[in-house]
C-alpha cells in the first residue's frame, strides 16, 4: 500500500467536519491539503464562529444548524470528523451510524475502539466509529508500544506529558481525571503495558512551550539493539503524519527505559507549539486518508 | 508592620508531606506515627501527611514511595486525636478515586494545588470535596511567576469551587517580604474565605514572609519541623511558633513541646542538614521549583553536568512543578551536546 500517492484513487472521499472550534478549523486545512478527501461541509451551531466564516471564505459549504446541517445536503459525506464535545458526540454517533456514515471522533466520548494511527490503524482503517483517545494518548502510547515490543515483558509504563496552558481548552481543564484515566487506558490496551500510569501538566510559560512528553518504562528482558530499531520505526510512523514528532534517548538504567518526546505542530491553523492538538487532527486525517487507500485496495 | 498582639493563626504542619522529598519519599509508618503523635500533643490541629506530590505522587517522576499513602494515612489516623489529617492531591497526577480512597484511610482534609494560573483544573476535586465533608483547601503553587490581580481571580475560581481556605504557595522560595504583601493584600480583597501561606525557605525568608503575610490577612501559615522538606524546605514550625508567642499571635501550639518533636522526632529522619546550600540558593535566586533540587543534583550526578545549571535552564524554560522530567532531559541534552559520554549500558 502506497500512501504517499493519493493520486492513485480515482475518486475522493466525501468528508465533512462537525464543529467549527480551532481543532475543526485546523483540520479544515488539513483535509484541503488531501486530494483523496473532499471536505463536503463544515457544521457548527455558532453562525458566528471564526471556524464557519474561514470555511465560507475558501469556500467550503457551511451550516450553523450542526448535525443536521450536514443532513440537510443532497449528498451526505461518507465520513464526519466530530470535534465538538463529548456530549454532542454521543448524540451523533447514532445518527451517523443509522446513515452508515463513519465516524471519527476528536471528543472524549469514547464509544468507538481507541485507534492510534502509528500503534492499530491498519486494524481500524474501515471502521465506522474511531475514537481518538487523548492528544496524550496519541503522543506517548507509539512510544510504549515501540518499547513492549523490544522486551519480553513490559511491566509499567509511565508518561509525563505537559503543555502550554494555551491549548488546553476549558472540556479538558473540567474532566482532567477522565482525560488521565483514558490516557492510561490506552498505556495498557494498546500500548500493552502490564500497569500503566498518565500524568498531565499544564504549562503557562510564555512563548508557550511545545508539547513534551517523557515515558518512563520497566521492562524484564530487554533487546536493546531491537530497542533502537523498534523507536527509531516508530518515530517513522508517526512522523509519517506529524512531521515535527522528535524523540531523544532512549536512556538505560537497569530495567527502566526513559525516552524524551517533544510534539511540534504542523501550524496548519494552531501555532506550533500546540503540538499536542496538531498530532489528533493529523491522526484524524490519517484515519481518513488510509480508508481510501483501503477502498482503493479493495477495488483492485 | 507585625501583624497585631492577639491575632488569630493557624498553624499546619507539613513535615510528613512536603517533607516526604527531602528523604526520597521513604518514611515509614512507625516514623509518621511518632511525628503525627508529637505534633498533635503539641496542638497542631492540622497535619499534612503522605508523598512529596501527594495522592498519586508515587511514582517514576516524583520517586516511588517505600510505603503507600494509604500506610501511612493509617499510621497517621491512630494517633493523631481531634487533629485533622491532611493530604494533597495536584489534578493531572492524582485521580478523584485516590481522594476518596484517603477519607476511607482517615484523611479529613484535602489540598488541592494547581499551578497559580491553573485553578480551573481542579473545580472537580474541590467540590468533590467539599461533597465528601472534607476541611477543602485551595493551593495555589508558583505564586511568584503571577501577578497579584492574577493570583487574586485564580483564588476566586477556588474559592467559588468550594474551597474554604486559598492557601498561595511560594514553591520556588522565591518571594521577599513585599511580593508576599501584595499578593495577599489583593486575594484579600477579592475572596471572603480564609488565606495560608506555604513558604520554602531557599532565601532564608520563610518566617519573615509568613508574618507579612499575617499582617495582610493570612491567617493558616504552612511550617515543618526543622524546615525539613523540599528545597532549603518550608517555614521552620518550631521557630515560628517561638516568634508567633513572642509577639502575642494565638496559635493554641505548644512551643516547648514542638521544640521536642522537632528536635527529638524529625531532625533524626534528615538525610542531610537541611540548610540552604548554594543549589537552594540558585532555586531561591531562579524562582525555580523547589522539589527539582535533588533530581536536579541527581541529573547533574549522572550526566556529568552542573546541578546550578541545570536548574536555571529550567528557570528559564518557565518549568512548573510536576516537571521534573525535564531535568533529566536538559542534562541529557547538555551531556550530549558536550559530546560527553552518556551513562548508558
Amino acid at each position: 500500500m502506497d500512501l504517499s500517492s493519493p493520486q492513485a484513487v480515482e475518486r475522493p472521499l466525501r468528508v465533512a467536519i462537525l464543529g467549527s472550534g480551532n481543532i475543526s478549523t485546523d483540520l479544515m486545512y488539513k483535509v484541503r491539503r488531501e486530494q483523496s478527501l473532499q471536505l463536503i461541509a463544515m457544521a457548527g451551531i455558532d453562525p458566528g464562529s471564526e471556524g464557519l466564516r474561514r470555511a465560507a471564505d475558501l469556500g467550503v459549504p457551511t451550516s450553523a444548524d450542526g448535525i443536521d446541517g450536514l443532513f440537510d445536503l443532497d449528498d451526505l459525506p461518507e465520513l464526519v470528523f466530530d470535534a465538538t464535545s463529548a456530549r454532542a458526540h454521543l448524540a451523533h454517533a447514532p445518527r451517523l451510524a443509522d446513515a452508515q456514515i463513519a465516524s471519527v471522533d476528536l471528543t472524549p466520548a469514547a464509544i468507538g475502539p481507541m485507534v492510534i494511527p502509528a500503534v492499530n490503524g491498519d486494524e481500524h482503517r474501515d471502521g465506522m466509529e474511531l475514537n481518538l483517545v487523548s492528544c496524550a494518548a496519541q503522543a506517548t502510547v507509539p512510544l510504549v508500544a515501540a518499547v513492549g515490543r523490544a522486551a519480553r515483558h513490559l511491566r509499567y509504563a509511565e508518561t509525563v506529558s505537559t503543555v502550554a496552558s494555551a491549548s488546553v481548552g476549558p472540556g479538558t481543564r473540567q474532566n482532567i481525571d477522565e482525560f488521565t484515566h483514558k490516557t492510561r487506558k490506552a498505556i495498557e490496551t494498546l500500548g500493552g503495558a502490564e500497569r500503566g500510569k498518565a500524568i498531565v501538566i499544564l504549562n503557562p510559560a510564555e512563548p508557550p512551550p511545545c508539547m513534551r512528553n517523557t515515558l518512563y518504562a520497566e521492562v524484564d528482558g530487554l533487546d536493546e539493539d531491537l530497542l533502537a530499531v523498534e523507536v527509531a520505526r516508530m518515530v517513522q510512523r508517526v512522523e509519517a503524519y506529524v512531521p515535527g514528532y522528535r524523540v531523544r534517548g532512549p536512556v538505560i538504567d537497569g530495567r527502566k527505559v526513559t525516552l524524551f518526546n517533544e510534539v511540534e505542530g504542523a501550524g496548519d491553523f494552531l501555532p506550533t507549539y500546540a503540538g499536542n492538538l496538531d498530532i489528533i487532527t493529523a491522526a484524524a486525517v490519517r484515519m481518513a486518508r488510509q480508508r481510501v487507500a483501503a477502498g482503493a485496495e479493495a477495488r483492485v | 508592620m507585625e501583624p497585631a498582639a492577639g491575632t488569630q493563626v493557624t498553624y499546619l504542619d507539613t513535615s510528613l508531606r512536603d517533607g516526604s522529598h527531602a528523604v526520597d519519599h521513604d518514611f515509614s509508618p512507625e516514623q509518621v506515627r511518632r511525628v503525627v503523635a508529637g505534633l498533635s500533643a503539641s496542638g497542631v490541629r492540622y497535619i499534612e501527611v503522605g508523598h512529596g506530590a501527594g495522592l498519586g505522587g508515587s511514582s517514576l517522576l516524583q520517586g516511588r514511595g517505600s510505603y503507600s499513602n494509604t500506610e501511612l494515612f493509617d499510621a497517621a489516623a491512630a494517633v493523631i486525636g481531634d487533629s485533622t489529617l491532611c493530604t494533597l492531591m495536584l489534578p493531572g497526577v492524582g485521580v478523584m478515586d485516590e481522594v476518596r480512597e484517603a477519607v476511607e484511610h482517615g484523611v479529613g482534609g484535602v489540598r488541592v494545588a494547581t499551578h497559580v494560573t491553573e485553578a480551573d483544573v481542579a473545580e472537580q476535586h474541590l467540590r468533590l470535596c467539599r461533597d465528601l465533608g472534607l476541611r477543602t483547601f485551595g493551593f495555589l503553587m508558583m505564586t511568584h511567576l503571577a501577578a497579584p490581580e492574577v493570583v487574586a481571580e485564580q483564588a476566586r475560581i477556588m474559592e467559588e469551587s468550594g474551597a474554604e481556605v486559598v492557601y498561595l504557595a511560594d514553591s520556588a522560595g522565591y518571594m521577599t517580604e513585599q511580593g508576599v504583601r501584595d499578593r495577599v493584600a489583593a486575594v484579600r480583597a477579592a475572596i471572603s474565605v480564609e488565606i495560608g501561606l506555604h513558604a520554602h525557605n531557599n532565601l532564608g525568608l520563610s518566617v519573615a514572609n509568613s508574618l507579612a503575610a499575617i499582617d495582610e490577612g493570612a491567617s493558616f501559615i504552612d511550617g515543618s519541623l526543622g524546615c525539613l522538606g523540599a528545597g532549603a524546605g518550608n517555614t521552620p514550625g518550631e521557630v515560628f511558633s517561638v516568634v508567633t508567642r513572642r509577639i502575642g499571635l494565638e496559635t493554641g501550639i505548644d512551643e516547648w513541646r514542638l521544640m521536642d518533636v522537632a528536635e527529638d522526632e524529625v531532625r533524626p529522619l534528615m538525610r542531610f542538614p537541611q540548610v540552604i546550600d548554594r543549589t537552594s540558593l540558585v532555586l531561591g535566586y531562579a524562582g525555580v521549583y523547589s522539589s527539582f533540587l535533588l533530581k536536579a543534583k541527581a541529573a547533574a550526578a549522572r550526566y556529568g553536568v552542573d546541578a546550578g545549571d541545570i536548574l536555571l535552564e529550567a528557570g528559564r524554560r518557565g518549568a512548573v512543578g510536576g516537571q521534573e522530567d525535564l531535568l533529566e532531559d536538559i542534562a541529557f541534552t547538555m551531556a550530549q551536546n558536550r559530546e560527553v559520554p552518556v551513562a548508558t549500558a
